[in-house]
C-alpha cells in the first residue's frame, strides 16, 4: 500500500519547535538535511522508498479561460491557508506502519538540535487496478 | 529467443546450484544475473543448450561473488569449484522454492517479489514496474525478504495456504507495467498444479481461469469498470471458461472442498449465465453459504448479501446485510445497490456518492461517481 507523507510551508497545524529554519545555525541546517537523507536510505534498505520530492514556495494558479485565449494566471496567494513543500512516498504494508514512519520523520531535529514535532499529512493513494468485485 | 521458456529455466537452475552446494541466495543472485545477461546476449546469440548454458554461466558467476567474499574474509572457498553433474530432480526443487519464496514469515509484498523473481524468472526491473516502485527499492525488499529465510534449507515442507495465498495476490494485481501479472500468476499456478496432487490448487487455477476469460469484458473504453450486469458476455473466453469448469468439476470430484474451489464455483455460474437474469443465483447462494462456513469472511457475508438479493429481492438482500459490519470497504457500494433495486432512489443515490468517496482504487471511485450521477438524474422531474 502506498501512503503520501505530505510537508507543508502553510496550513498544518503549528510544530511543537517552530523557530523558522533561516534562523537556525547553519549546523542545525546541515543535521535536519542529514537526517532527511539517512531517512530516505534506510526506507530504501527496508525496501519502501518510492519517491521523495521538494518544492518551491513560489508559484501561481492557472486555469483555462476560453477557446483561443491564453490561461489565466493568478498569484502567489500570499493568503492562501495551504503550501505544499514537498512529499516522501512510502510503499509499506499497513496504516500502522506509515505511521510510524511519519512519526519518526516528524522528529527530523530542528532549532537547538530538537525535534521539530512537525505535523505532516499522511494519505493512502488510490491505485489503478479494481481487484474483481463480482 | 522465447523469454517465457527462458523464465521457466530459472527455478530449475537455481535447485542445481543449490544441490551443487550454493546457498539459496547467492544462488538464486547469480542466476538472476546470469538471466539478466541472456536476456541481453541471446536474441544474436543463442545457445544451442539455454540450460546448461544458464547452468554454467550462473555457477561461474556464484563462484566469483563466493571467492571474492571467502577473500574478503580471509576463508577458505566453502564449495568444490568443480561439482560432479548428478542426476536433476528439477520439479522437487521447483516445488520447493515455491515455499521457500511463500514462507508464513515473510510480508507478503516480500514473498509476492521473492517468488516473482526465483520461481517466475521476472527481473528486479519488471517487478518494480509492475508494482510501481523504483528498483532500488524492489532490489531491497528481495535481499531482505532473502535475509530472513536465511538458513531455511531448501528441503523444509512449507505451506501451501500461503503459497496460494500470494499467487491470487500476484494475479489480483493484474496490468501495470510491461508484465501481465495475471497471466504470469496463471503460469505459476498451472505450474504448481502439476507439481502438487492438491484440490485446492486446481481450484484456485480453475478461478484464475474463469476470472480471466472475462477480464476483456470487464473495463470498458478508458479503463472505465463495466459492472457484470453490462458485460458483453459474446467478448468472454468460451475456451478458458470450458477449461476452468473442467478442472473445477475435477477438483470437487475429489470431496476436498476449500475456499479456492467454492469461489471458482461461484465464478463458474457466472460464466455459465447467458445473462444476469439468468443466473442460478440460489446456487450462487449456496456457495456462498459454503464459503462463510469455510472461511468466516466478513467479505463473504457482504457478498452473499448481493447474491441473497438477485436471488430472493432487493429487500432479502438489504436483510442479510443486517449482520455485516458497516466499516467493510464496499458496504455502502452493496447498500446502494440494494436500495435502488427496492426503489428507495434518494437514499441510493447519497450511498453512491459516500461509497466513491471510500472507494480503494480509480476505476472503482469512478465507477460509483457514475452511478450516483445516474441515479441523481433519474431523481430528476
Amino acid at each position: 500500500m502506498k501512503y503520501l507523507l505530505l510537508k507543508h510551508y502553510r496550513g498544518a497545524p503549528a510544530s511543537v519547535n517552530d523557530t523558522p529554519m533561516d534562523q537556525w545555525t547553519p549546523e542545525e541546517v546541515d543535521a535536519h538535511v542529514q537526517y532527511m537523507r539517512d531517512f530516505a536510505v534506510r526506507l530504501q534498505e527496508t525496501g519502501e522508498f518510492v519517491d521523495s520530492r521538494a518544492l518551491a514556495p513560489e508559484g501561481a494558479f492557472v486555469r483555462y479561460d476560453g477557446e483561443g485565449r491564453a490561461p489565466v494566471t493568478d498569484g502567489p496567494f500570499a493568503e492562501t491557508k495551504d503550501l505544499i513543500a514537498g512529499w516522501m512516498i512510502i510503499d509499506v504494508e499497513s496504516w500502522d506502519r506509515a505511521v510510524q514512519l511519519a512519526g519518526e520523520l516528524s522528529a527530523a531535529p530542528g532549532a537547538g538540535g530538537e525535534p521539530i514535532h512537525e505535523w505532516l499529512e499522511v494519505r493512502p493513494f488510490l491505485t489503478e487496478s479494481s481487484k474483481f468485485t463480482e | 529467443m522465447n523469454e517465457s521458456l527462458l523464465r521457466e529455466l530459472v527455478p530449475a537452475v537455481i535447485g542445481v546450484l543449490v544441490r551443487r552446494g550454493a546457498d539459496f541466495a547467492s544462488a538464486e543472485d547469480a542466476v538472476q544475473e546470469t538471466l539478466i545477461r541472456a536476456l541481453e546476449t541471446w536474441p544474436a546469440d543463442p545457445p544451442r543448450d539455454p540450460k546448461a548454458w544458464l547452468v554454467t554461466v550462473a555457477w561461474r558467476k556464484f563462484l566469483d561473488a563466493a571467492r571474492a567474499e571467502a577473500s574478503r574474509r580471509g576463508r577458505e572457498l566453502a564449495v568444490d569449484a568443480e561439482p560432479s553433474a548428478g542426476p536433476a530432480p528439477a520439479t522437487d526443487d521447483t516445488l520447493r522454492l515455491y515455499f521457500l519464496c511463500a514462507q508464513p514469515a515473510l510480508p507478503a509484498a516480500s514473498a509476492v517479489a521473492l517468488t516473482l523473481r526465483a520461481v517466475g524468472g521476472l527481473t528486479t526491473r519488471q517487478i518494480a514496474a509492475a508494482y510501481l516502485v523504483p528498483e532500488a527499492t524492489m532490489a531491497q525488499r528481495i535481499s531482505r525478504a532473502k535475509r530472513r529465510i536465511a538458513g531455511l534449507p531448501l528441503d523444509q515442507p512449507g505451506d501451501l495456504a500461503t503459497v496460494l495465498r500470494v499467487l491470487y495476490l500476484v494475479f489480483n494485481e493484474g496490468y501495470s507495467g510491461d508484465v501481465d501479472l495475471a497471466a504470469e500468476a496463471i503460469r505459476l499456478t498451472r505450474q504448481l498444479v502439476a507439481l502438487t496432487d492438491e484440490a485446492e490448487v486446481a481450484g484456485l487455477l480453475a478461478l484464475m481461469l474463469l476470472h480471466h476469460a472475462r477480464r476483456a469484458s470487464r473495463t470498458g473504453a478508458g479503463g472505465r469498470l463495466v459492472p457484470l450486469g453490462e458485460q458483453d458476455r459474446s467478448l468472454w473466453d468460451t475456451g478458458l471458461i470450458t477449461e476452468g469448469v473442467s478442472i473445477l468439476q475435477a477438483a470437487l470430484a475429489r470431496d476436498r472442498l476449500g475456499e479456492y474451489q467454492a469461489q471458482a464455483a461461484i465464478a463458474a455460474l457466472h460464466a455459465d449465465a447467458p445473462s444476469t437474469a439468468e443466473t442460478d443465483w440460489v446456487q450462487i447462494v449456496e456457495w456462498y453459504d459454503e464459503l462463510l462456513r469455510l472461511t468466516g469472511s466478513p467479505v463473504v457475508r457482504l457478498n452473499r448479501a448481493v447474491a441473497v438479493g438477485e436471488a430472493d429481492g432487493p429487500q432479502a438482500g438489504l436483510a442479510a446485510l443486517a449482520d455485516v459490519s458497516p466499516d467493510l470497504p464496499r458496504y455502502a457500494a452493496v447498500t446502494a445497490y440494494l436500495r435502488e433495486r427496492a426503489g428507495d432512489l434518494e437514499r441510493a443515490a447519497e450511498l453512491y456518492a459516500e461509497a466513491s468517496r471510500a472507494a480503494a482504487s480509480v476505476p472503482e471511485r469512478d465507477h460509483l461517481t457514475r452511478e450516483a450521477a445516474r441515479v441523481r438524474q433519474l431523481l430528476r422531474p
